[in-house]
């Protein structure tokens, strides 16, 4: 336990002076920034106009609450990927593990650790990004969007998925090639989860499943499907006038499929790690 | 407690196509400085490695300290300071300490104290609160050793200690390894610096292509010792008084003594009969005559 934690410590102080930490940090300021302006005058525009129903404004605030949400995700999964990617390969070639793994510490242990505190830092930075794209919907439009109690964990776990794989990626592969490797299974999960819906729209049953498939080889994507379905009004999910709206929600099944996917990952990559030559 | 510190039989990796280390079948006694020798690319590095758990055997069984090799309560008692002294380089060198302390179990005031009695000893007190990344490499290689040290270990791997360091800090190895000595800690030396391990050790492995082609007692004087000595103001009558005389040109002289042990008392004979003694050279046959002999024509710069 002892030893849990000396890792985890020093891979959080191993994060935090990771120039991508404060690359992606000021991105998100910047990403912030941005939004927060555009929502001013939308809310402005929405607000100052009296022909609209009070539903349309809702819905229109929803829609740019969810886009700041989806930037929010896609931010907190680059991070997911881009800050853990050599914490073991990276160790690994230049022989910095070598003085930790010849200490009385189990290689598990440095696989856990490490993928703790990664965990910690990624789903922090998802709390500033997200968070900051509600407080700026609550302060500028007085819109609070639904279901974030599911929502917001949901985003959090698809965070956690990511992380999960590139650490057990970074057990056995090189830091380029886990790179490419982590971000190549969130493309298929990103193309695979739009397939499906499209499908769903259209009917297509084969689509539907070339989607479930993608989801099953990597079921992020599903998780922000999800979570972004729980945070929209029940109309807007059934009109489905947006990207956002998820014809086809992703069930319940594909959540613990995600769970058994990360325990998996983890797996692989404490055997990866236990074997390999160092 | 056993009296091995290492014991090894048959350890063998293979690396895909490449046997790195085909059969590495040692001892190492509690207390002793040994040394590894062999050119680059022997499997010195690798046999290291495989001691301390960080690449698993494809064959073959060791011991370290009594227990299974890689066996986690062995490696508690185990110091390791690796070639090319790779760290974790933005942390302070005694937060560098602290950190490593910790993965050896240690805590609180206990860690403290050694973590700045080992800076003292590496002469680091100036540097201790820097980043290690502004280190110089001798620098470097300190608080690597003092890491090394950090839980009083039992033995101590140092791999290439001081390759790329200046005389000073191979300086500090060689007395930091005396010190160990002292104290009843095996090392385990890997080096290709035969000057060093000539200085420092009690036995030596020589290995080439993955295998232990030759061992040498280093203490062992079969025939006696040479010794050069540039004297001025001793006449050969002298000199056969204390010591066998096999040379003399001027002020250089080749004598013999039976042991390293008579040194001292020639010295001191010579000084008190008015002699100007300027160097006393103990001319053991050179490791790296030997070297280049188990190695034979055959090898190539690795």
């Amino acid at each position: 336990m002892n030893a849990f934690v000396t890792i985890v410590h020093l891979t959080l102080h191993e994060a935090a002076r990771r120039r991508i930490l404060v690359a992606t940090l000021i991105g998100a300021l910047a990403f912030l920034i941005l939004y927060a302006t555009g929502f001013h005058f939308i809310a402005a525009d929405v607000q100052g106009n009296a022909t609209q129903s009070a539903l349309k404004k809702r819905l229109l605030l929803n829609f740019f609450t969810l886009a700041g949400l989806y930037a929010s995700h896609f931010l907190t999964l680059l991070t997911a990927v881009l800050l853990p990617l050599d914490t073991l390969a990276g160790e690994i070639a230049s022989g910095v593990v070598q003085t930790v793994a010849s200490k009385p510490v189990r290689r598990s242990t440095i696989v856990l650790g490490k993928w703790f505190a990664y965990c910690i830092v990624v789903v922090g930075y998802l709390m500033v990004v997200a968070g900051g794209v509600l407080l700026v919907a609550r302060t500028m439009g007085g819109f609070v969007p639904p279901g974030l109690v599911t929502g917001l964990p949901l985003m959090a776990f698809e965070a956690i998925v990511l992380v999960s794989v590139t650490i057990a990626a970074g057990a056995h592969l090189t830091t380029v090639t886990t790179g490419v490797f982590a971000f190549g299974l969130y493309g298929l999960a990103f193309i695979g989860g739009w397939v499906e819906q499209i499908g769903t729209i259209a009917g297509n049953k084969s689509a539907q499943n070339v989607g479930t498939v993608a989801s099953l080889i990597m079921p992020s994507e599903s998780l922000w499907h999800r979570a972004s379905y729980y945070m929209q009004p029940s109309i807007m999910r059934e009109l489905v006038v947006s990207p956002f709206s998820a014809p086809s929600l992703p069930s319940m099944a594909m959540v613990w499929w995600a769970v058994g996917y990360v325990v998996v990952a983890l797996v692989l990559g404490m055997r990866g790690f236990g074997k390999r030559a160092l | 407690m056993p009296d091995l510190a290492i014991e090894t039989q048959h350890l063998r990796r293979r690396f895909g196509e490449k046997l790195a280390v085909a059969d590495l079948s040692i001892t190492v006694k509690r207390g002793e400085v040994f040394g590894f020798l062999g050119p680059n690319g022997a499997g010195k590095t690798t046999s290291l490695k495989m001691l301390l758990g960080l690449i698993p055997p494809t064959a073959g069984r060791g011991a370290l300290l009594g227990r299974p090799i890689g066996d986690r309560r062995a490696r508690a008692r185990v110091g390791f300071l690796p070639e090319h002294f790779r760290f974790q380089d933005w942390l302070t060198g005694r937060e560098f300490l602290h950190f490593h302390g910790r993965l050896y179990g240690l805590s609180g005031h206990a860690l403290e104290q050694k973590a700045d009695a080992l800076i003292t000893r590496m002469d680091l007190q100036d540097a201790a609160s820097r980043a290690i990344k502004g280190y110089s490499k001798g620098m470097t290689q300190r608080i690597g050793l003092a890491q090394a040290l950090l839980n009083d270990p039992e033995i101590v791997f140092l791999d290439e200690p001081t390759s790329g360091l200046d005389p000073l800090g191979r300086l500090l190895v060689r007395d930091v390894i005396h010190e160990l000595k002292a104290g009843g800690t095996s090392v385990f030396l890997n080096s290709h610096l035969l000057g060093e391990v000539e200085a420092t050790c009690d036995r030596v492995v020589f290995m080439k292509q993955g295998r232990v082609v030759h061992e040498l007692d280093m203490t062992a004087q079969v025939s006696g010792l040479e010794v050069d000595l540039r004297v001025e103001g001793a006449n050969d009558a002298l000199l056969s008084e204390h010591a066998e005389l096999l040379s003399r040109d001027g002020p250089l002289a080749r004598v013999r003594v039976a042991h390293e042990d008579a040194l001292p008392a020639l010295a001191a004979a010579l000084v008190r009969e008015g002699a100007k003694l300027y160097a006393m050279t103990p001319h053991r046959r050179s490791l790296e005559a030997t070297f280049l002999e188990v190695m034979g024509e055959d090898q190539r710069p690795g």
